[in-house]
């Protein structure tokens, strides 16, 4: 709601000095979200003057027409002859009134204007159009005044160039804020000032000739007040003071039977719809649509209508989407375009919130209309605000007010709220005492009576006061939120983060550590992320939820896996010239479940049953937390200090041990087989001493690699957290730790190329017993030594018993019963044996 | 080494005679005096004074004296290993002087040399400033909850008394889960705040209920420097016997002097969220301009666009719908509820300009804010 100071001060006696700010500040604190306080002309000055064109001369030879024009500006130029000015616009004559501006004035922009010369004449000043004097940008055309303006009088005070405009974004609750009469009361209140409300005016009553309306669904239109004007001058323009409230409050002026009726809904808040009368065939009537009906709407779209439309109908059909959009076939004629209208009826009703707000969703048709129906509108505004316009219609365009007053209205129950006095004092935790309670009621408008409790009776215009909390949050509002005192609650002592939200911030703190950047991206996906990632076509991850309204109809998926949206910010930064790059995200993903359903809408009245709230859970995906990484470049960057490292499939796998040590989880690495990683390269991880799997690591084929345009060798890891920690925490016992001295000794193996190095560790360890304290990989070695599809894998073993030291025999004991094992179980031969 | 014998006379033994003694003592001091390094001085060190240097011999020799004679042979003997270690321990701190003097000079590198060889790592600023929200509450005795993105249409509005036809229900642009039918009719969204988390907490709990809730959520905006799509929020909720818009209004600002500093006032504007009744938009006055900018186009602030106040979050008194739809008695229990946007927060807190930077990942922006903001 775009709210004109100048307009407002017309209800509001606000104080002379008050700037628009001021206003916007008490406003604000009274619950009005201003967002903009617009200065409008705060950087024009004048003389800016009402002229009469003497002459025009066009001057020819140029690129587009030129006018050389003698303008009479009265005494404004100082001496009282014409004024000489050169102009490109042509629509005006000789004759017109127009406005103009003379050196030394400053117009919007700022645009300061001098004497010059151009075209071979002296150009004293310009003729001004809206554009230029910063009245919309709707037409570049000069304006032309009616004729009825002196020469040399003041313009700026004429078209009400200097204003400031608060703009108001209104709240659902406050339906009566889409009005100049809401804005005002809530000033009013906030000012301690009188409101001289709009809609307080004489209305002749209810009779029997008025114009014929029947209403078939009461339910749907509870009130339907029609009056009718005749004789009206189909010539008759909006006066300027019209155009220009209309314009600063945003709505472009359009004829005058319609620029009043938008007015009168700005002012008073009540939706108007004005209708030829000539070309309304019969009586009106209000009714749900039918089946097959169509109605073709003011903005030329011929509209199929639902059974549920509710619609303003005539002998020929429907002639109106009630409260949302008015029927071409019955629409106000422009005069420009042949015979003007010169009858009008003017429909003022009152419709149902949820139906309109059904129909203008339905039909995608918003409009200021159903804006305000769907809020709320008092129904007691509707004879008020058809007077105002019939007045309006009498007074400008010289019409006949018929004396028939129709005024259907539905049987409205007298809402009253019983309030405890003291329930504000309870919500804000601070004394208001009863009195206050009563008299802050009663200036919204409230009628209250009663001590210890209340009984109150919402003013019409307040349909969203419905329970005592609402008349409660009035009173601490009017009485200012910055009045409520500040304490704290007592809480009871709390048992801290949870062991799963511990393990997410360590995993978060240990990749970090190991060098590890964090990003979050979106989860948006689409087939062509899978494409790229090179799934079969039967992947289970091609599985998504999907969603009914993606920003791009390219990914209306969520992601199953976090790696399309973590490897497209890997390339992200490739591209901006980051090139050596480790990064992880940790976030959900979204997994259809087998079994699809629709989510149960439990009542609101109660607590939903045990079954509908399983019900409310069955119908959402699985969404475990996942972590993953990706890497590319170098690991470890190359520099005086000698050769770095490529990042490659081992850094994958080790950011997965570093994410299995921070959850306290011990990882087994098996060979694995999963699209996008590289077949020959990829790490099945698994919990130790279960086969969960719960993610894999390595680095990416390189057909993936190549589709998705990043370095060879990319590596990546993902890995389900959820899973991981699926086991619970685990308490550590703290080992015993042996002050006998240790025995070292080597061992290496020739295995099969094949055999994985972690199987002919387990050999060893399992063989070597209780005395291995550690075991280490020092060397892989592959050639000619060690044969054809062979390696050669050299450990370190540490032997140490708790209670003595080990003799050499002891050591070497141990060795050979592990070397046994290995050789057992893998097939491996003891290097230079 | 002889066995003692009673007959054995010491002037026999031929290295304690005192000239022996004395002339080894002597060539030991030469030694030390000789030698021009640490090195050469340890080699001296070992030749005359280890365990097969001349005076150590000697000294075993003593064990195989008579009673009568250890005496005079220990004197001896213990003078002039007590010269020699004497000399040594000189000659050592002399060699060291020279040494710190002269070769650890010599020995210097350029330690300006850039040593970066351990790749660096950060976290995400919003997940860290979420972090430090939580620990703020967590140390006020709250929990943590957690709840899906992906959320049943009746816990994101209906549960939060935004009934279908609402109107507030259109101003938060829904993403719609496409239900197995191919509608829209799935009953499902991608939840819009965090509030439902709100009421998953209160059905699953009894009150006394203090709950602090961060997270995802989701509005069908375009990416902008002011706007995303995939935003986070904390929501924070406290359900209890006799909470007040009072409990409300210190728990803010606790918040704000802790995560933001002291000295800045707030201003609480009355707002409207069907969940809450009274409802309010907190605003932080802006801790660069102080509200200096504002009507003063010759300091403009781009931190608060000029306003003097800076958007936090909404909040308000939980209204008692939400409790009758929970399964909370409204009679007994009363509650507030909050719900800051984290972006907004680390724009200000952090000063930075473009929400995009906050999105894309690049690893420029994040690692500043390291480990923890
Ligand atoms: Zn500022």
């Amino acid at each position: 709601m775009r709210v004109p100071l100048s307009w407002l001060r017309e209800y509001v006696d606000l104080p002379a000095g008050e700037t628009g700010r001021d206003v916007a500040e008490r406003l604000v604190r009274a619950g009005l979200e201003v967002e903009t306080v617009e200065q409008i002309g705060g950087d024009l000055k004048g003389p800016l003057v009402v002229g009469e064109v003497l002459s025009i001369e066009e001057l020819t030879g140029f690129k587009k027409p030129i006018r050389h024009c003698w303008v009479n500006v009265g005494e404004a130029n100082g001496t009282g002859d014409p004024q000489e000015i050169v102009c490109g616009a042509t629509n005006f004559a000789v004759g017109d009134k127009v406005v103009v501006v003379l050196p030394g004035a400053v117009l919007p922009g700022p645009f300061p204007i001098a004497a010059r010369q151009t075209y071979g004449h002296t150009s004293a000043g310009m003729i001004c159009s809206a554009r230029e004097l910063g009245m919309g940008d709707d037409h570049d055309g000069i304006i032309v005044l009616p004729p009825e303006y002196e020469p040399g009088t003041d313009a700026i005070e004429l078209l009400q160039l200097v204003d400031e405009v608060l703009d108001i974004a209104v709240t659902p609750d406050r339906g009566y804020c889409l009005s100049m009469r809401g804005v005002a009361r809530e000033a009013a209140a906030a000012y301690g000032l009188p409101l001289a409300d709009p809609a307080l005016l004489d209305v002749p009553p209810a009779n029997s000739f008025g114009y014929l309306v029947k209403v078939n669904d009461p339910a749907g239109c509870d009130r339907f007040v029609a009056r009718t004007v005749v004789g009206i001058d189909p010539a008759a323009k909006s006066p300027i003071w019209l155009q220009r409230r209309l314009q600063k409050a945003g709505i472009r002026p359009i004829s005058l039977a319609v620029d009043i009726t938008n007015y009168v809904m700005l002012e008073v808040g009540q939706p108007l719809h004005a209708y030829d009368k000539q070309r309304v065939d019969g009586p009106i009537t209000v009714r749900r649509a039918e089946p097959g009906e169509s109605l073709t709407t003011l903005d030329g779209v011929k509209r199929t209508l639902s059974a549920e439309d509710l619609l303003i109908c005539d002998n020929s059909g429907p002639i109106g989407l009630a409260g949302v959009m008015g029927g071409a076939s019955t629409e106000i004629l422009d005069p420009a375009a042949g015979p003007g209208t010169t009858e009008v009826i003017i429909e003022a009703a009152h419709f149902d919130p949820v139906a309109i707000a059904r129909g203008a969703k339905r039909h995608k048709l918003p409009s200021e209309a159903s804006k305000r129906f769907e809020r709320g509108v008092d129904p007691e505004a509707a004879r008020a605000a058809a007077q105002r316009a019939v007045d309006l219609l009498v007074l400008i365009a010289g019409g006949t007010a018929e004396a028939g007053v129709t005024d259907i209205a539905a049987p409205h129950p007298v809402r009253t709220i019983t309030i405890a006095a003291d329930l504000p004092d309870r919500v804000a935790g601070t004394g208001y005492g009863r009195e206050t309670v009563t008299r802050r009621l009663q200036e919204i408008g409230c009628s209250v009576s009663g001590a210890d409790v209340l009984e109150v009776t919402p003013p019409t215009w307040r349909p969203d006061l419905t329970d005592p909390y609402d008349l409660a949050e009035e009173v601490i509002r009017l009485e200012g939120y910055d009045n409520v005192p500040a304490r704290m609650p007592t809480v009871p002592p709390g048992k801290g983060l949870t062991e799963a939200q511990r393990t997410h911030r360590r995993v978060g703190v240990a990749l970090a550590g190991a060098g590890f950047v964090e990003v979050n991206n979106y989860p948006f996906v689409g087939e062509a992320s899978f494409d790229a990632l090179g799934l079969e076509p039967d992947d289970r991850r091609r599985r998504t939820v999907t969603l009914v309204n993606p920003l791009n109809d390219e990914e209306p998926g969520l992601r199953t896996t976090l790696l399309p949206g973590l490897l497209g910010a890997l390339r992200r930064n490739i591209g901006r010239g980051n090139t050596d790059l480790a990064i992880f995200e940790t976030g959900t993903v979204f997994l259809p479940k087998d079994e699809l359903s629709v989510a149960p809408r439990p009542a609101v009245d109660r607590r939903p049953s045990a079954e509908e709230l399983a019900a409310l859970d069955a119908a959402l995906p699985h969404q475990p937390r996942r972590v993953a990484v990706a890497l590319a470049g170098e690991r470890l960057p190359s520099g005086w200090w000698g050769k770095g490292s490529a990042a490659g499939w081992a850094d994958a796998i080790e950011a997965a041990r570093a994410v299995a040590r921070a959850a306290g989880v011990e990882l087994d690495v098996r060979r694995g087989q999963l699209l996008p990683w590289h077949p020959g390269r990829c790490a099945e991880l698994v919990v130790a001493g279960t086969d969960r799997v719960v993610g894999h690591a390595g680095e990416l084929h390189p057909r993936a690699v190549k589709a998705l345009g990043l370095p060879e060798r990319t590596a990546a890891m993902e890995l389900d957290l959820d899973l991981l920690s699926a086991d619970g925490a685990v308490r550590v016992d703290g080992p015993p730790v042996s002050g006998f001295p240790v025995a070292t000794q080597d061992v290496a193996l020739i295995v099969d190329a094949a055999v994985p190095a972690a199987e002919v560790e387990a050999a060893l360890r399992a063989g070597a017993g209780e005395l291995l304290e550690a075991i280490r990989l020092f060397d892989v070695f592959t050639g000619e030594q060690v044969g054809e599809g062979r390696k050669s894998l050299a450990y370190a073993l540490r032997f140490r018993a708790a209670d003595r030291t080990l003799t050499a025999d002891e050591a070497s004991a141990a060795r050979e019963a592990a070397v046994a094992e290995a050789v057992a179980r893998t097939g491996a031969v003891l290097r230079g044996a | 080494m002889s066995a003692p014998n009673k007959s054995y006379d010491p002037v026999e033994v031929e290295a304690l005679k005192p000239e022996v003694v004395e002339a080894a003592r002597d060539e030991a001091l030469a030694a030390f005096a000789a030698a021009t390094s640490l090195d050469e001085l340890k080699q001296a060190k070992v030749a005359h004074t280890g365990d097969r240097s001349a005076l150590s011999l000697a000294n075993r020799e003593i064990g195989a004296l008579p009673p009568h004679a250890k005496a005079a042979a220990g004197k001896l003997i213990g003078q002039a290993r007590g010269a020699v270690n004497q000399a040594l321990a000189k000659r050592q701190g002399e060699l060291e002087a020279e040494r710190d003097a002269r070769v650890l000079v010599e020995e210097a590198v350029d330690v300006t040399l850039p040593y970066d060889r351990t790749p660096r790592g950060a976290r995400h600023p919003l997940t860290t400033l979420a972090e430090r929200i939580e620990d703020t509450f967590v140390a006020m005795g709250y929990q943590v909850a957690e709840g899906p993105e992906v959320e049943a249409e009746w816990l994101n509005f209906d549960a939060l008394n935004l009934g279908p036809d609402h109107p507030a229900r259109s101003m938060q642009d829904t993403f719609f889960v496409r239900a197995p039918d191919g509608s829209a009719d799935s009953g499902v969204v991608l939840r819009t705040q965090t509030s439902p988390v709100q009421a998953r907490t209160l059905l699953d709990r009894k009150p006394p209920v203090y709950v602090v809730c961060p997270g995802r959520v989701y509005r069908t905006d375009e990416l902008d420097a002011t706007h995303t799509p995939v935003f986070r929020q904390v929501e924070g909720l406290a359900v209890d016997e006799g909470i007040t818009f009072a409990d409300l209004k210190g728990t803010i600002e606790q918040l704000v002097s802790t995560l933001i500093g002291d000295g800045l006032e707030l201003r609480w504007r009355p707002s409207y969220f069907p969940f809450t009744e009274p409802s309010a938009e907190i605003d932080l006055q802006c801790f660069v301009c102080r509200g200096e900018s504002v009507g003063n186009p010759d300091r403009p602030c781009r931190t608060c666009g000029s306003e003097g106040w800076i958007e936090l979050g909404g909040c308000g008194v939980v209204n008692p719908r939400v409790l009758v739809a929970c399964g909370v008695d409204p009679d007994r229990y009363s509650g507030f509820a909050f719900g800051l946007g984290l972006e907004r927060i680390l724009m200000n807190r952090h000063n930075v300009a473009d929400m995009r930077d906050m999105v894309e990942g690049d690893v420029r922006f994040t690692l500043p804010f390291g480990m923890e903001i």
